[in-house]
């Protein structure tokens, strides 16, 4: 038994040993590129080991932007790819509570008809629907605004759903005992729902943050103007694709850059997010 | 303070189910009533509706002379314990008391000082800042009685609470239950399925089944002289044997007992090598079976002179047709195998009508 456990331990830690390997290398091989100068990259030479240029690079790729076809400096994307996840993950996380708690705890007309029409969005992401979207957001004028970038991708059927199922498990006697204290529908939501909600909230927070910040094709479509670009699309739009010479570093630091708010907010709220996906506490 | 009537009071489900077939008592100002009936007798409906969660389709309910068929649950001055407690999880033992107090706008001091009597009586005050999840199933049972206690409603209503509960603790927390409410005087309605629990609470004791009474009454009256078949079997533990009296069995319970269903409680036979006193019953009976328990042994016989025991409707802790309990005191019994004589003396026996829906001795 003793002998068993070991090889038990010993090759799913080299497994997972190796699995690490494949995705941490690229990303180091990106920090690397980051810190050696254009020239270095340009020719093939570079070497594994982080190079002189680290501050340099990074000074100049948050505060000044690279010398190519776009001028602005990576803080300001930043701000807006923040601006435009926050928005989102909250946003969603707010409207689709919301929903969920009108579909489980109120009877009204076509319920369920409503809770299929929210279901069916599932199979409609922006990209399906892209050009519609596109219109009605260029008719409400909202090209070029933080509006514009969030408010399409807000309505989720995922959320939606899956607060549903998590207020079908909350024991109708809380509702009843509510009832009886003189709790009336929104008390309940604020006093009870809410706060027991706290983790799968948390935890929707995590997946939509990063789902708003690694979005592409939409903000590519509806931002013209520079000071209103994304981190990812700002990252395409720094690999020059004529004969000008692509800043390798800068751009490998902006990529170094996008992956930081991500690993930052995983990582804060790996304790809540973890529980949220599976603790049962009622 | 207040009396409870319940007027013909009925609940139709939207789908036509008819769960309550009207019902009509009345709980005292002060009295303890216990509504005791098989899983799906309506009973937890009934005292849903008491509470404003269900709502009434027919009838009246009037607590203290108003009635209340339309007020909502919080406005009908009752207070609600339930079978799970139903604690908000994620508030602390003192917060869970005083939302209810809170909702209605109570002063700080006023909700501190309510908290804390309770607290007292309950004996919770070192667990008030803890979370439901650190306290035991007893401790969070006394959490939720504190919550009730604390609004001082003019009527308590409990919903199986010490269901969840084990065997020794649900003992203890019953003797509790009837203490607190004899202090409190507060009038109280108590649905429990365990006709013990029942007993042993009740100054009013209300026997449902399939959405009607079946009997209300003091519960010594109603396990001296229980009005129906359901009754007598379902008040009483072990269950009262019924035997149908026909064909041979036609004469058992003297002249003129004709046609019906005779009942005898297992402590009223009485294993004896004579014949039976006059008026009296003598069963012959071989041993099947024998459980121990230990002040008592419970002997399970079936009637000797068998082939034409005709079956009674098996309901919910009935014996098996022609089969006979005798409860002996103490160890001593018969060995299985053994034939016995069980006699039971005339004022001992209960006769109901065929159809076990009435009683026809006095």
């Amino acid at each position: 038994m003793v002998e068993r456990q070991k090889f038990g331990n010993l090759i799913p830690h080299v497994i997972l040993c190796i699995g690490v390997l494949i995705v941490a290398f690229p990303i180091y091989i990106a920090f690397v590129a980051s810190t050696q100068d254009t020239a270095t990259i340009a020719n093939g030479q570079m070497s594994l080991w982080p190079g002189p240029h680290f501050l340099d690079t990074y000074y100049r790729t948050i505060f000044v932007g690279s010398s190519g076809t776009t001028r602005e400096p990576v803080a300001m994307m930043m701000f807006n790819s923040l601006v435009m996840a926050l928005m989102i993950a909250v946003g969603k996380i707010a409207i689709s509570i919301i929903s969920a708690f009108a579909i489980v705890y109120f009877r009204f007309p076509f319920r369920m008809s409503i809770f299929w029409l929210i279901f069916i969005t599932l199979m409609l992401p922006v990209e399906v629907r892209i050009y519609p979207t596109y219109k009605i957001v260029a008719q409400l004028h909202l090209l070029d605004s933080y509006a514009g970038l969030s408010l399409p991708l807000i309505a989720s059927a995922t959320a939606t759903l899956l607060f549903r199922q998590f207020f079908m498990t909350v024991p109708d006697e809380l509702l009843e005992a509510s009832r009886i204290d003189g709790a009336g529908p929104f008390r309940f939501f604020k006093d009870t729902l809410l706060p027991l909600s706290r983790t799968n909230m948390a935890a929707l927070f995590v997946i939509l943050f990063i789902l708003g910040w690694n979005q592409y094709l939409w903000p590519l479509l509806i931002t013209t103007r520079d000071d209103m670009q994304t981190i990812q699309t700002g990252i395409r739009k720094m690999i020059a694709s004529h004969d000008a010479l692509t800043e390798w570093p800068v751009v490998m630091a902006t990529a170094i850059l996008a992956m930081l708010p991500p690993v930052f907010i995983v990582v804060a709220m790996q304790k809540l997010f973890v529980r949220g996906l599976v603790e049962t506490e009622k | 303070m207040a009396n409870v009537v319940l007027r013909n009071v009925r609940k139709t489900y939207p789908g036509g189910v008819e769960a309550i077939k009207g019902v009509d008592f009345e709980v005292g100002d002060g009295q303890f009533c216990v509504l005791v009936g098989p899983s799906g007798c309506g009973k937890s409906t009934l005292l849903r509706m008491v509470a404003g969660l269900e709502t009434i389709t027919g009838g009246e309910i009037d607590i203290g002379g108003r009635v209340v068929n339309e007020v909502e649950p919080a406005e009908r001055d009752i207070a609600m314990v339930f079978q799970n407690y139903a604690l908000y999880p994620h508030m602390s033992v003192y917060n869970n008391m005083a939302y209810g107090l809170r909702n209605r706008g109570m002063a700080k001091g006023e909700i501190d000082t309510r908290v804390r009597e309770a607290a007292q009586i309950l004996e919770i005050m070192p667990m008030l800042e803890r979370k439901p999840r650190q306290l035991s199933g007893g401790q969070r049972q006394r959490v939720a009685m504190g919550r009730a206690i604390v609004r001082q409603p003019k009527v308590f209503l409990f919903d199986e609470p010490l269901s969840n509960l084990d065997a020794k603790l649900r003992i203890a927390m019953r003797v509790e239950i009837r203490k607190l409410q004899r202090r409190l005087n507060t009038t109280s309605i108590y649905v429990t399925h365990d006709q013990l629990e029942a007993m042993t609470l009740a100054d009013i004791l209300v026997v449902m089944n399939g959405g009607l009474v079946e009997q209300i009454g003091n519960p010594l009256e109603i396990y001296k002289k229980p009005a129906t078949t359901f009754v007598a079997s379902f008040i009483g533990a072990p269950p009262m044997n019924l035997i149908p009296l026909q064909g041979a069995d036609a004469n058992l319970a003297g002249a003129g007992s004709g046609a019906g269903i005779l009942g005898i409680r297992p402590e009223d036979l009485v294993i004896a090598n004579e014949p039976a006193p006059p008026g009296g019953v003598s069963l012959d009976l071989i041993v099947e079976a024998i459980e121990q328990v230990g002040a008592e042994t419970y002997v399970y016989g079936v009637r000797s002179r068998q082939g034409e025991t005709p079956t009674v409707s098996a309901k919910p802790g009935e014996l098996p047709p022609g089969e006979i309990l005798v409860r002996v005191p103490g160890q001593s019994g018969p060995a299985i195998g053994e034939r016995i004589r069980a006699v039971a003396a005339r004022d001992k026996l209960h006769l109901f009508s065929a159809d076990g829906r009435k009683r026809v001795d006095s």
